[in-house]
């Protein structure tokens, strides 16, 4: 596998905006189409949020977002921190059919990642999260 | 991001252009909820010119719609398109939200 980019920037909400505009970038120069460009920049920040947000609680702590391509068949943007353990793929998916006054947001932008992206994959390495969102390249 | 609106009768079209993601989300959810506490009951807000939105943007749009559900106020979308539009449907917001093609067709829903 080959590793186009990598970026490692403490993980607070104010470096994501260099991180999506990396990403888009390397997405970009895999030749993908614009809206698939636009909805790894969705799944992104959706993982990259709950990390600001859920992986080093009050502490302070970087994530590291690699974009990589195996064999020109699928691009796959890595995101990895050494914060708590969270595996997005086992937060259980929101029932979307509730009205505005019963329905909650909790899951969706795991649910989003899901929907969007061709594959994704978690693993606990040592002390670290890594997950994989992987996009085919060939139809 | 860029927000703007105007009073047509009794509601307020907020028109939307750029980004709404977790950085400029809260922006949006204020500029609704400033219309909405000078008075604001019926919004209509005009999505053709939002390149993309994510869950932090309908996070926005669940708390605005909550708001105004308990002031019998109403929120209809209109002009959802491209990327807005699928994630949208992946959400359920399609189906819980009034949405329609043009302001126009949303203003004579009353």
């Amino acid at each position: 596998m080959e590793v186009l980019s990598t970026i490692k920037v403490p993980a607070k909400l104010e470096h994501l905006h260099a991180l999506i505009d990396r990403v888009s970038n390397c997405a970009k120069e895999q030749g993908l189409s614009e809206k698939r460009v636009n909805e790894i920049e969705i799944a992104a920040e959706e993982a990259l949020v709950n990390i600001f947000h859920y992986a080093y609680r009050e502490q302070e702590g970087d994530v590291e977002v690699s974009c990589k391509a195996e064999r020109g068949m699928r691009f796959i943007i890595e995101i990895v921190d050494r914060g708590m353990p969270f595996d997005p793929l086992a937060v259980p998916e929101p029932d979307t059919t509730l009205d505005v006054a019963e329905r909650q947001i909790g899951g969706i932008g795991v649910l989003l990642i899901k929907k969007l992206m061709d594959d994704v994959t978690y693993k606990r390495d040592r002390n670290q999260n890594i997950l994989r969102l992987v996009v085919n390249l060939k139809a | 991001m860029e927000i703007t609106s105007r009073q047509e009768k009794n509601t307020t079209v907020v028109t939307v252009q750029g980004r709404i993601d977790a950085v400029t989300a809260p922006e949006f959810e204020n500029y609704l909820s400033d219309l909405i506490s000078k008075g604001g009951r019926s919004f209509i807000v005009n999505l053709s010119a939002l390149e993309y939105i994510s869950s932090a943007g309908l996070r926005s749009i669940l708390a605005t719609a909550k708001k105004l559900k308990a002031e019998q106020g109403d929120i209809k979308f209109s002009g959802l398109q491209g990327p807005v539009e699928e994630v949208f449907k992946i959400s359920g917001f399609y189906s819980i939200f009034k949405i329609f093609d043009s302001d126009a067709s949303a203003l004579n829903n009353a």
